[in-house]
């Protein structure tokens, strides 16, 4: 293979590597963060389950990615996934809770507009929906399971450490929910923009088995985003355990299992099928934030408390990042495909 | 699998609830003998049950001992309930300093013997009832604690209630006793029984009132 697809495509095992080290702590941060689960268990299960999340249901929201701007040459795409990068560090370093997915929308659109390529703004407006759909759905469910469970708690009398038996059981069963929804959903940010163009050809294996070159970037991309859980992300679950110390195990649990439905909601072509063949609209299969999933369903807990440990501030600052993070990375994104083309000589669209 | 393993991680928690349970019923078996124990001095303390039911009390002490170290090295050792293990520890640290205030007064009586002319005796074994009645509704309230948050409070209460009708009956029985032609050195002495007895309500009210706490902190 070339070195210079290799370099190109670290542009998205980067991408891959900080969705690992700061998302992963979404599903697992507060069951390691208290101590509730091991962190060496939380890794290897999380990376498990991301890489076949990846593998086996990463298509649908590729494809929407796909549909928003098809980028057709690897430095392109290179461009894109760097400046979605660096966006998403610069917002982090702002304490705004963004995600990867704003970023690489923002970046593909760079892309669009930089190589006078159409945007598909049906799709456009599809995605942008889903973001606000994304952390308003994660309340509601949150709601829904935290007023079952609590009733269900009241009523079951379970002793203390039996309930802590239990919680540690449901914390590692849904954060491996959630890291298999997590690579299904996300895997489309890591590993999208370098679908149409994968420099890997599909292996068949006995005539039985084909391992696609989609499939083999999504496994590439899925082993990225491990090397971020194993190599950065502890930090960042003792932080978020840390920070969510307030909320007890039971409660953690709701919001893994409330974020995992709502990233695999909107990755399940299974679902969208079912909804579409009994008349119902069909979920959009589309990367959203996994962080938003979380303070979506962390603000649907505190509302039903009586709304006073809400903090709006963090429910304004998604807002916020709604806005400027995709415009910052798309002009980014116009930033590094001007150098790429003028000053490397490179061809960033054909 | 993954330093996760299940069938340990429930038998410890089962063995777990038995001691804990195993503790509670110790509190309030210690409380029973030594409601016995009262009368029995005051109405046979020449004979040999007194100190008998006072060896008894010492070996609850001890198992109740051995328990709560137990149990501390298992909270830790297996890192079970991180949320709520201080507190579940100092309420077990507690409880045991309440069942040291119970063998505390038998050793008292047994040691100093003090002098109850017969006319108080029936006032000190009320005292001695409703004492150990306040344990009792403390040891309900602590087993709604691990498993029942919702009766913690009306179990609470009813360790308020008697806290409360101890304190009026140690005042009575204070006043009568000063009232009394009794020598002075005696009058404090009896004094200084009565109010050990009733010391270890406060004691249970106050461990109530960290479990309403601890309660509150646990809901979900």
């Amino acid at each position: 293979m070339d070195i210079s697809i290799i370099i190109f495509l670290l542009g998205g095992l980067f991408l891959g590597w900080s969705l690992g080290a700061n998302d992963a702590a979404n599903v697992f941060g507060t069951a390691v963060g208290t101590r509730m689960v091991r962190f060496k268990t939380a890794a290897i299960v999380c990376s498990i389950f991301v890489i076949l999340g990846a593998i086996i249901s990463g298509s649908g929201t590729t494809e929407t990615l796909g549909k928003l701007g098809a980028i057709n040459a690897l430095p392109g795409a290179f461009a894109a996934c760097v400046a979605a990068g660096v966006s998403v560090y610069l917002m982090t370093k702002a304490g705004l809770p963004v995600s990867t997915t704003q970023a690489i929308v923002g970046a593909i659109v760079g892309w669009n507009l930089y190589t006078g390529s159409d945007t598909n703004i049906r799709v456009l407006i599809t995605i942008l929906g889903t973001w606000v759909l994304c952390p308003v759905i994660a309340g509601v469910i949150a709601m829904g399971f935290f007023t079952i469970t609590k009733n269900y708690l009241l009523r079951r009398k379970l002793h203390i450490l039996r309930l802590d038996a239990y919680t540690r059981t449901a914390l590692l069963l849904a954060g491996a929910f959630g890291a298999y929804s997590l690579g299904a959903n996300n895997i489309a940010n890591v590993m999208g923009v370098f679908v149409p163009i994968s420099p890997f050809t599909d292996v068949s294996i006995s005539n039985f088995f084909v391992f696609s070159s989609k499939e083999q970037l999504f496994l590439l991309g899925g082993l990225a985003i491990a090397v971020g859980v194993f190599t950065y992300s502890k930090k960042v679950m003792f932080t978020v355990g840390n920070d969510l110390l307030k909320m007890s195990p039971v409660a953690a649990f709701i919001v893994v299992i409330s974020h995992s439905i709502v990233l695999f909601l909107f990755a399940s072509q299974g679902i969208s099928n079912f909804l579409q063949s009994i008349n119902l609209p069909s979920i959009p299969l589309v990367p959203v934030s996994s962080s938003q999933a979380v303070v979506g369903a962390v603000i649907g807990i505190g509302l039903l408390k009586g709304g006073k440990e809400v903090q709006w501030s963090v429910a304004g600052r998604i807002t916020i990042g709604w806005f400027t993070l995709p415009v910052i990375a798309a002009l980014i994104s116009m930033i590094l495909l001007f150098i790429l083309s003028n000053i490397f000589n490179l061809t960033v669209s054909f | 699998m993954f330093g996760l393993n299940k069938s340990s991680l429930f038998s410890d928690t089962k063995k777990l609830e038995r001691e804990i349970d195993g503790f509670v019923d110790i509190l309030s078996e210690v409380g029973l003998v030594f409601k016995s124990i009262v009368p029995t001095y005051l109405n046979h303390s020449a004979n040999g049950k007194f100190e008998e039911m006072v060896e008894k009390v010492k070996e609850m002490e001890s198992k109740a001992d051995k328990i709560t170290k137990e149990v501390e090295h298992t909270l830790y050792e297996e890192t079970l309930i991180p949320d709520a293990r201080s507190d579940v520890l100092r309420l077990l640290e507690h409880m045991d300093e309440l069942i040291g205030m119970y063998q505390g007064n038998c050793y008292h009586f047994s040691i100093q013997k003090p002098n109850f002319p017969k006319e108080f005796h029936e006032d000190l074994i009320e005292l001695t009832e409703t004492v150990v009645n306040c344990v009792e509704a403390l040891c309900l309230t602590v087993r709604s604690f691990f498993r029942d948050i919702k009766t913690v409070r009306d179990n609470a209460h009813k360790v308020t209630f008697y806290e409360k009708e101890s304190d009026i009956k140690f005042s009575s029985l204070a006043r009568r006793i000063f009232d009394s032609e009794m020598p002075l050195d005696q009058k404090m002495h009896l004094r200084y029984f009565v109010e050990k007895i009733d010391r270890i309500c406060d004691q249970a009210e106050d461990i109530a009132d960290e479990v309403q706490i601890y309660a509150i902190k646990r809901s979900v």
